[in-house]
């Protein structure tokens, strides 16, 4: 049995694609210190509202842009809870994700299985079909290239320029930001709904690109791992992606090893992407000194302005 | 202008009230979601809510099913409010649940065809310590790795869910089934059944187990040491590691009795009402569990009384889709909502709203 590498890299950017924006979005969230764990909720928002609006409109631009408007309109419920109401964030961002799957599955009854365009790709196909260099650099969607330019943005804005520096302070201590004259308030619900709409991008270019179907549940647990990838990247984008990539090249490498009926018994190879996020969580928060010290300082705790 | 105060302790009064104004105002919100879909609410509210217990016709079948879904809510949700009040966040209580079944099933199976009146206490046993197992997974790593417990105990539902798969399709499967997926009947084989205890009650071991796990929980939060520690550890971190709570313990031990309950759960569910290891035998109680945990407030009375709700929802709502088409997840949709409605209103319990300006002091 013989696994092309080529083939492999392109399924495994494209399956990491998802992923890699919900947990950029979530480490934006989490760096302005409000734990979201409602990734999952908010991913299948995207795809749903995705999916109807390409069905309905026959644009995927207008599919994408729903997509990312659905999921930061239910992250915008949790905003209102955790900032204005003072909810707890854990209990709150649970029962977003489980109303957002609840939710999701109403909208998209009847859109299984429906038709939606094709989505073309930006580069012209002279150039996708260079060997090699082609299919893995350049056969790309363009929401794929969006989230691997999104690391670069994210991570410059967050250390180079004055809005990171404030969403950092609002993390790390919201009592002294807020002596200092930041509407904590204001820029965490602006960090959530970031998060939102680009968990509803990562679900959108789930069902339109990827699957290109609408199914119940069908995000499996990716907005979860998107989590588990912000805290095994440190909070830092540029692992993030390198999160994203291995855990796209191992449910990418099953699916071939499942095609390719080698013994290994499915249910194992089912489980593998889930079981590899564990085992790098676990060896990444072993550390503890080092993940205490990257951790947000403030992350899920509540503010509430006195005087 | 409105403002809040922090209240220096939490209201009782509006903690005792808030679920049920969460439960008034999800009927409005619900009958709003109901009435975009061209139903009418009022109609709609009436099915969920008062016609499975009072309908003439369909009250006889319905009534005994209330007992039936919150016997696994009630169990699971009691479990897991031991660790939501010391700041411990079992979500994986669907995993904790599958993998109960799964070893109660093969234990009861690996006897097949006996008949031995031993067997069902051994499924049980079997049942806690596979929900134990899987929870140890989480608990171990978060005292000795220091991984968040959230994420493991979530991403091992995953995992459950994969090996449910193998059993329902493979090792478990029965071999007088002509091929299809699913193992032998528990429920239909003495030995390996959860019967009804009381008929057209709907009362089954889990049931059982579930008021006992009410009352032994009543008793730990109120007289017993381990259930202060719990609430000292939630609340006051700090102060409990100064008192000499071993957080590691506390961790272990959380987890341990929630996946246990869980376990067990799963176990009274597959020899019962769903008669068999199936793929999806497992309806999502373990989610739905932690929203039974929080509408009771993390109390075990209240559990019990949000548990029966929650269960009238799931029946209310099947009862709505089978009389006026409403779609299956619209009632998964509401129940999320109910958590919504509930988690704003707690700003009620923790703060004291005031209107006007803040007077100098």
């Amino acid at each position: 049995m013989i696994i092309d590498p080529v083939t492999l890299i392109v399924a495994l950017i494209t399956i990491s694609t998802p992923v890699l924006l919900a947990a950029l979005g979530e480490l934006v969230v989490e760096k302005a210190g409000v734990l979201n764990l409602g990734v999952e909720g908010m991913m299948i928002m995207g795809a749903v509202c995705g999916f109807i609006v390409a069905n309905l409109t026959g644009s995927p631009t207008l599919a994408f842009l729903a997509g990312m408007a659905g999921a930061a309109a239910l992250s915008a419920v949790f905003a209102i809870l955790t900032q204005f109401l003072m909810s707890n964030q854990v209990a709150t961002g649970l029962a977003l994700t489980l109303f957002g799957l609840g939710l999701a599955a109403l909208l998209g009854v009847g859109y299984e299985g429906q038709p939606i365009p094709d989505v073309a790709k930006p580069l012209p196909e002279m150039l996708r079909t260079i060997p090699v260099i082609g299919p893995i650099l350049l056969s790309h969607d363009l929401v794929t290239y969006i989230a691997i330019f999104a690391v670069f943005a994210i991570w410059y804005v967050l250390k180079h320029t004055r809005l990171g520096l404030v969403i950092r302070a609002v993390g790390e201590s919201h009592d002294a930001a807020h002596a200092l004259g930041y509407k904590v308030i204001r820029i965490r619900f602006a960090a959530i709904l970031f998060g939102g709409a680009m968990a509803g991008l990562g679900g959108a270019f789930l069902s339109v690109v990827y699957v290109e179907n609408w199914v119940q549940g069908m995000t499996a647990g990716a907005g979860w791992i998107a989590l588990a990838l912000v805290v095994f990247a440190a909070w830092k984008p540029g692992r993030v992606l390198f999160g994203a990539w291995l855990f796209g090249g191992i449910a990418a490498l099953q699916l071939r090893l499942q095609a390719a009926e080698i013994g290994v018994p499915v249910a194992l190879l089912d489980a593998s992407p889930y079981l590899v996020t564990i085992i790098v969580l676990v060896i990444m928060s072993s550390d503890r000194a080092r993940t205490a010290l990257n951790a947000p300082a403030a992350l899920g705790k509540t503010f509430h302005a006195t005087g | 202008m409105i403002r809040l105060e922090k209240r220096p302790t939490p209201s009782r009064a509006w903690a005792l009230s808030t679920p049920i104004i969460a439960v008034i105002l999800t009927m409005i919100a619900g009958g709003a979601m109901f009435a975009t879909l061209g139903q009418d609410p009022f109609e709609t509210i009436r099915i969920i809510f008062w016609d499975p217990l009072f309908h003439e016709r369909f009250a006889s079948f319905s009534r005994p099913q209330l007992l039936v879904k919150a016997g696994p809510l009630i169990l699971i949700a009691i479990g897991l409010s031991l660790g939501f009040r010391a700041g411990i966040w079992n979500i994986g209580a669907e995993g904790q649940y599958i993998v109960g079944a799964i070893a109660g099933a093969a234990f009861g199976l690996a006897f097949y065809p006996s008949e031995s009146p031993l067997i069902f206490p051994g499924m049980v046993i079997a049942g806690l310590i596979g929900g134990t197992l899987w929870a140890m997974i989480p608990a171990l790593l978060k005292v000795f790795a220091n991984t968040n417990e959230i994420l493991v105990s979530l991403l091992l539902v995953y995992v459950a869910e994969a090996m449910l798969a193998s059993a329902a399709t493979g090792w478990l499967r029965n071999p007088e089934g002509q091929g299809f997926p699913g193992s032998r009947n528990l429920a239909r084989h003495a030995g390996t059944d959860n019967p009804e205890l009381f008929a057209g009650t709907g009362m089954h071991w889990g049931v059982l187990a579930a008021f006992v796990a009410v009352i032994a929980a009543y008793v730990l939060f109120q007289r017993h040491v381990l259930g202060y520690q719990i609430k000292l550890a939630g609340q006051a971190p700090r102060a409990a590691r100064f008192s000499g709570v071993n957080p590691g313990r506390l961790i272990i031990l959380c987890l341990g009795v929630s996946g246990a309950l869980a376990g067990a759960a799963g176990l009274f569910e597959v020899s019962g009402p769903a008669g068999q290891i199936t793929i999806d035998f497992n309806s999502g109680y373990g989610f739905t569990a932690i929203i039974v945990a929080f509408l009771g407030r993390l109390n075990p009375i209240g559990i019990l009384f949000a548990g029966l709700l929650m269960a009238l929802t799931y029946i209310g709502g099947e009862l709505a889709q089978l009389l006026l088409q409403v779609p299956a997840p619209a009632i998964q949709a509401f129940q999320g909502m109910l958590l919504f409605f509930l988690l704003a209103l707690d700003v009620l319990s923790n703060y004291r709203v005031r209107i006007g300006r803040e007077r100098a002091a």
